[in-house]
């Protein structure tokens, strides 16, 4: 048994996706989400990463509970959260933050973003005047990298890459235990990823804050992730420390993965060579074994 | 060989009630057949903005073109209508937008929107064009197409979106294709995949790209020229070597500075000891940009020139032909300079 609490632990979780006719009758059902266990300890963070549309951010929303799984369990901080309803949540949601993909869909086009990042201080008590708000969030907009006056500015106003940093700074103002990232920093430029990147280290070792990292860049998920678990058509193929999952990577699938990542620089990038890997959906009996201490692959 | 796309001094404006935003300043730069640039930069320094303003889908207002041309084939774009415009757009230039879920239309299949342009630029059958959207979500790698093909947007993973989006860019074998990040929501595996096409593509059709990504690796793996932008201006151009190797801009050694590094072992748990690289400062308020060159700001080897007049983007000295800078300052010496 580990000695500290999980801030997460997911168990056998099942999403599916059906489609009916007219009649009701099941035509087609999508396994997004089959059958995935995970722990995050607290201050630790996993990387998610794999296949488009393998169920990295299906994952993601269920363990935030903005959708219900099909089966499985989700215990956040040792309680079963798995089917608290909107009132029971709230004080869990103030302790688990999201970050999303799309930082165009997460904005609310017709709320100054200066009060977007001050609403969840609002709605969770946490200031109560506004100029301690205000102030919050002057150093909130500092910290993510934007200038505190394009508080008062709109979402429109910005690039892809500003929204985004106001969507990571809604995200800390609460200082949660948990940040569920999916895909933060894929639309920020390099410099800003970096910068992203620092802050999310700097916040985990003041804050003891983990991260659920959903990523495709697998270079940064090297660089910021303690484990990392690789998933495939709804199933995690394998799940290790980085230092393992890079070094001595096990799955057919992951070996085409990591052999696939893009080297910045051209002459190394065009010579680098590439492992293909024809995906096939894991047998459904197929389970995780430790093949080394922490290094698990589905067989 | 004449130019494919020239673009000669494109300046773009958003007037809004809090000031007008400098988005896009004298953009210039030739694009020839089958050649594939790729540009780079700070998020909000007009990469996307100058390519939407070239293919008429700014808003106006608060947007306007304040100068400029983009000669595509020898016409200029920015002065035809919109009917011209709209044949060639999804025609003879296919784009691939950044935003697949606003791009696409939440209340269509995916299938009917490869369609419809099959059908208006192509002057395809219903099932004519039918079929080609299923071959094409084939190639761009999205398994059991028959059945996806019906799907509507949100039963898309992002990856899914994507790939739709860079199906219907690709749909009608465009003479230019410009893509707005269009593998950056995808794993690298299928993004390797989509590369290939894309080179594939390129080689059968001399099909010339202008792909807007924050990905150097991708820049490293499929770009001729590279452009690098920063507060609505190119701050360095040249072949893609070239840049990786003789950086010539202090914003584009900057950018490369800040990647993490690929040959470093992986050290979990020590994470806090290390950190990337970062630029220091802010990035400029488009509204009232620094009066010289945007990047001064933040530039340690800045001149007293580069905080007063705007540099004129010029071949940098002892470069490689084509290789362009704008920089009063010579990176080369500066960074010898602090060096020793
Ligand atoms: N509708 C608009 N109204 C006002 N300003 C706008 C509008 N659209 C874009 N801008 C501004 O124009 C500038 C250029 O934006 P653009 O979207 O081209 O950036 P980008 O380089 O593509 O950034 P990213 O890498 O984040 O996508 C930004 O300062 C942005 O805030
Ligand atoms: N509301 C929905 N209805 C039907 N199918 C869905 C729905 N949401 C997701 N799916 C399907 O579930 C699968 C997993 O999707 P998910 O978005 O979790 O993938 P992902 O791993 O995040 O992919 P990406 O890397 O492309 O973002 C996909 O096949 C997707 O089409
Ligand atoms: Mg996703
Ligand atoms: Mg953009």
């Amino acid at each position: 048994m580990n000695a500290v609490t999980p801030v997460l632990e997911v168990d056998e979780l099942v999403r599916h996706f059906t489609t009916k006719d007219f009649l009701g009758r099941e035509v087609h059902r999508v396994r997004a989400v089959d059958g995935v266990s995970f722990t995050v300890a607290p201050g630790e963070t996993l990387g998610l990463v794999g296949e488009s549309g393998s169920g990295k951010s299906t994952t993601g929303r269920l363990v935030l509970r903005l959708d219900d799984p099909t089966e499985g369990r989700i215990r956040f901080e040792g309680q079963d959260i798995t089917h608290l309803n909107a009132a029971q949540l709230l004080a869990v949601r103030r302790k688990m933050q999201v970050v999303f993909q799309d930082p165009f869909s997460s904005l609310n086009p017709r709320m100054r973003v200066g009060d977007a990042v001050a609403e969840p201080l609002k709605s969770h008590r946490i200031l109560k005047t506004a100029a301690e708000r205000h102030e919050r969030v002057a150093q909130l907009f500092q910290r993510v990298g934007l200038d505190p006056r394009f508080a008062e500015r709109f979402p429109h106003q910005f690039s892809g890459g500003q929204r985004q940093r106001i969507g990571i700074a809604r995200a800390l103002a609460v200082s949660p235990r948990l940040i569920v990232a999916d895909e933060p920093i894929t639309a920020l430029d390099v410099s800003i990823q970096a910068q992203i990147v620092n802050l999310f280290m700097d916040l985990q070792q003041e804050l003891g804050m983990a991260y659920l990292f959903i990523a495709h860049d697998l270079a940064m998920v090297r660089f910021l992730c303690h484990r990392v678990a690789v998933m495939l058509r709804g199933r995690i193929v394998e799940m290790a420390t980085t230092e393992q999952l890079f070094a001595h990577p096990r799955h057919p699938y992951t070996q085409a993965l990591i052999s696939a990542m893009p080297i910045p620089d051209p002459d190394r990038e065009l010579a680098r060579q590439r492992i293909f890997y024809e995906a096939v959906t894991p047998p459904r009996e197929a389970r995780l074994a430790e093949v080394e201490k922490g290094h698990w692959v589905l067989a | 060989m004449a130019p494919l796309l020239q673009v000669k001094d494109l300046t773009v404006r958003f007037d809004t009630a809090d000031g007008t935003v400098q988005a896009v300043s004298g953009v210039s730069y030739d694009l020839a057949p089958g050649e594939t640039l790729a540009v780079v930069g700070e998020s909000g320094s007009g990469k996307s903005v100058h390519v939407l303003a070239m293919l008429g889908l700014i808003p106006k207002p608060p947007g306007r073109i304040a100068g400029g041309q983009a000669l595509f084939e020898g016409r200029d774009l920015l002065a035809m209508s919109e009917r011209e415009l709209r044949s060639l757009r999804g025609g003879a230039i296919g784009m691939i937008f950044q935003d697949p879920m606003s791009a696409l239309n939440p209340v269509l299949s995916v299938g009917y929107q490869i369609t419809e342009s099959l059908r208006t630029h192509m002057k395809l059958s219903k099932k004519a064009a039918m079929a080609r959207a299923v071959e094409l979500l084939d190639l761009v790698g999205i398994s059991e197409p028959q059945r996806r093909v019906v799907h509507y947007p949100h039963q898309f993973s992002g990856g899914m979106r994507q790939r739709a989006m860079i199906a219907i860019g690709i749909a009608c074998e465009p003479r230019l294709l410009i893509a707005d990040e269009p593998t950056t929501a995808l794993d690298v595996t299928v993004q390797a995949q989509i590369l290939d096409l894309v080179r594939r593509l390129r080689k059968q059709l001399g099909m010339a790209m202008i792909w807007i990504t924050h990905d150097m690796g991708v820049v490293a793996g499929i770009a001729d020229t590279v452009q690098v932008m920063y507060g609505g201006r190119v701050q360095e151009r040249g072949p893609a070597r070239q840049v990786f190797r003789d950086t010539r801009s202090a914003y584009t050694w900057g950018l490369l500075q800040s990647l993490p590094d690929h040959d470093a072992p992986p050290s979990a748990g020590v994470a806090s000891a290390r950190r990337l690289v970062q630029i220091p400062g802010y990035p400029p308020d488009m509204m009232n940009p620094p009066p010289g060159d945007p990047f001064a700001p933040r530039n340690p080897f800045a001149t007293e020139r580069c905080h007063s007049e705007v540099p004129p983007l010029v071949q940098a000295p002892g470069a490689s032909p084509g290789h362009m800078v704008a920089a009063w300052y010579d990176l080369r010496t500066a960074r010898a300079g602090a060096a020793a």
